[in-house]
């Protein structure tokens, strides 16, 4: 017994210091900017340059409107699927697997392919165009996070028997998917949300090869032509990302009307 | 024209044939129960009505209206669930004034409203607790006043009391009726609980396989079943075969006993008949006015208290009977040979 609990710590402190080394060095290299001793310069450079600023409130957008997005089409999906056609499960649990299969690059190249400026539907030649592809493809690579989390939501609630109560009670289907689905899937939705903020917020691929200046490109700029700042950048970034991470679990305990959670 | 009528209703599900040739008169105010085991179709005939379900035939009528094609949230019916189905986000209150918002009532009004639904419960300080925070009688007892109050034209109960334990069923089933009575409104409870179907309708309708049996009251079903089914399914009974000696006479022939029946036997012709007898009719020992006396051997004794359930082999036959618990008369060695009587009127006679 006493042996299985020494290798079980083992275990855990290597996995923990195989994570958190590189951090802590990165952590540690980031606060070296000025030469005598350790300060938060790096820190403060990012954080007051205005480019920094702008990409990165500019992905922060991108990342609600994708969240909302998100929600509209997976909620009421999820929601018939589960409903109505459980038969399809299977096929559309596929289908919001598939970004995890293609790579981004053939996303957009696909895009650029479709919706360039000689095409029917011009979508990447103008800055409105561009920005409802980016939305649409950080969408779908956001599926498989959105609809596992929301399908799994759906699961805890008994979908059927509410539906049909709502309905008895002369509410359509609008109002049962707004005040009745929706609120009780709301811890999920919240924690599909933050996934899709994790993500959208550093994204690279689509945002390079659209030609939109976001924080994911933002920091890779930055990472080929500065020392120091790069590091505070990636701190900076992974604590956003953590952040999202202990939000999820924060609304996940502390949901009002569910019976608590040990 | 009766207040909600079912006619010549169908369900099939692919080629499973659930429900045939269904028909229903229920009479406004009246509590009707649908009683049968589970697959029987009573919950899809519920579910028709409700309008989860559309029917293969057939039509559904309300006060006049047929609604057979129009949309459950149209038809302005109250249902309870087995499993409550409180919507777990909404307070009781807000529950219970869901169809209310729905309609586009006034926060006066719902309000209102609210307090005279979670009054008639009994439960008028939980307004403001969440589903989760209630027991399940008091979960199902909000799941009523939510729908009772859109003021619905009838109420279907879809075995509400069958998740509940013992003691409250028996309370809750009391207190369903009792609101029932006092709104008069017209409901239809679905059940696979015998006791909760006789101790609660005025009419039931007993469902096998799709069809419905008998309809009638539960003094009626209990006492004069009309098919073999019913017979078994509704209280214990035990099945005897007999011989017709006579059948526009109605005599018969139980074991080696000739039997005179007051009334023809259905069908006429000669062969063998089912015939039933409930274990309170039967008598140990000869009595007066038992003219059937059959001879048999004690095979088992059960003492449940105020009564004793005794069960006699007769030829190949084993007869149950019941008789009360008397502390100077202990109950009945088992082996012991035993005669048993029985009044040729309490013989019930099965169709089928």
């Amino acid at each position: 017994m006493k042996g299985t609990r020494f290798w079980s710590w083992t275990a855990i402190a290597f996995g923990a210091l195989y994570f958190l080394l590189p951090l802590v060095g990165m952590f540690e290299f980031s606060l070296r900017m000025k030469r005598e001793g350790y300060s938060f310069e790096a820190y403060r450079v990012v954080l007051s340059d205005p480019q920094f600023q702008m990409t990165f409130s500019y992905s922060v957008a991108l990342a609600l409107l994708t969240i909302v997005l998100g929600v509209l089409i997976v909620v009421p999906t999820a929601y018939w699927v589960r409903l109505r056609l459980p038969v399809v499960r299977p096929l559309i649990e596929f289908i919001t697997l598939m970004p995890l299969v293609i790579p981004p690059i053939v996303i957009v190249f696909g895009y650029i392919r479709v919706y360039n400026t000689s095409s029917i539907l011009p979508l990447t030649g103008n800055w409105w165009g561009t920005n409802v592809l980016l939305v649409f493809g950080y969408a779908t690579l956001a599926l498989p996070y959105m609809y596992r989390s929301v399908d799994t939501g759906l699961r805890t609630i008994d979908v059927a028997t509410l539906t049909e109560a709502a309905q008895s009670l002369g509410a359509g289907w609008a109002r049962i998917l707004a005040t009745v689905i929706l609120p009780n899937v709301l811890v999920s939705v919240l924690s599909g949300a933050f996934l899709t903020f994790a993500i959208v917020i550093g994204e690279y691929v689509f945002a390079a090869l659209l030609n939109v200046n976001s924080f994911g490109p933002y920091m890779v700029w930055m990472g080929g032509n500065r020392a120091y700042e790069p590091s505070a950048l990636a701190v900076i970034a992974f604590t956003i990302t953590w952040a999202c991470m202990g939000l999820i679990q924060l609304v996940t305990r502390f949901s009002k009307f569910s019976t608590p959670r040990r | 024209m009766a207040f909600l009528e079912l006619d010549h209703l169908e369900k099939s599900f692919g080629a499973v044939h659930v429900v045939k040739d269904f028909n229903l008169a229920v009479e406004k105010g009246e509590f009707v129960s649908f009683l049968g085991p589970s697959g029987c179709g009573k919950t899809t005939v519920l579910r028709m009505v409700a309008g989860f379900e559309s029917p293969t035939s057939g039509s559904i009528v309300i006060d006049g209206k047929n609604v057979t094609g129009i949309r459950p949230n149209q038809r302005n019916i109250g249902m309870v669930f087995q499993a409550y189905a409180l919507f777990p986000n909404l307070t009781v209150a807000q529950n219970v004034g869901f169809g209310l918002r729905v309609a586009g009532q006034g926060k006066a009004e719902i309000d209102k409203r609210v307090g005279e639904m979670l009054e008639l419960i009994g439960l008028p300080q939980l307004g403001s607790r969440y589903p989760f925070q209630l027991s399940g009688g008091q979960q199902q007892r909000v799941a009523l006043a939510r729908a009772l109050a859109i003021k619905p034209s009838v109420l279907l109960l879809d075995e509400p009391l069958s998740a509940l334990d013992a003691k409250i069923r028996v309370s809750l089933r009391e207190e369903i009726r009792a609101i029932q009575r006092e709104l008069g409104i017209t409901t239809i409870f679905v059940t696979h609980d015998q006791e909760e179907a006789l101790s609660m309708s005025d009419r039931i309708v007993v469902m096998h396989q799709g069809v419905a049996d008998q309809v009638g009251t539960p003094f009626e079903i209990y006492n004069r079943p009309a098919t073999r089914f019913v017979a078994q399914f509704v209280g214990t009974l035990n099945l005897l075969d007999a011989s017709v000696l006579d059948a526009a006479a109605g005599r018969i022939k139980v074991g080696d006993v000739p039997v005179a029946l007051d009334r023809a036997l259905p069908g006429g012709g000669n062969g063998k008949i089912g015939l039933a007898l409930r274990p309170e009719t039967v008598a140990l020992g000869r009595q007066d006015g038992n003219g059937i006396v059959l001879s048999g051997r004690i095979a088992e004794v059960h003492f449940l208290g105020s009564v004793i359930r005794v069960r006699v082999t007769v030829g190949d036959h084993l007869v149950s009977l019941d008789t009360f618990n008397r502390p100077d008369a202990p109950p009945p060695q088992v082996g012991s040979p035993v005669e048993i009587s029985v009044s040729e009127r309490d013989l019930l006679v099965l169709a089928a």
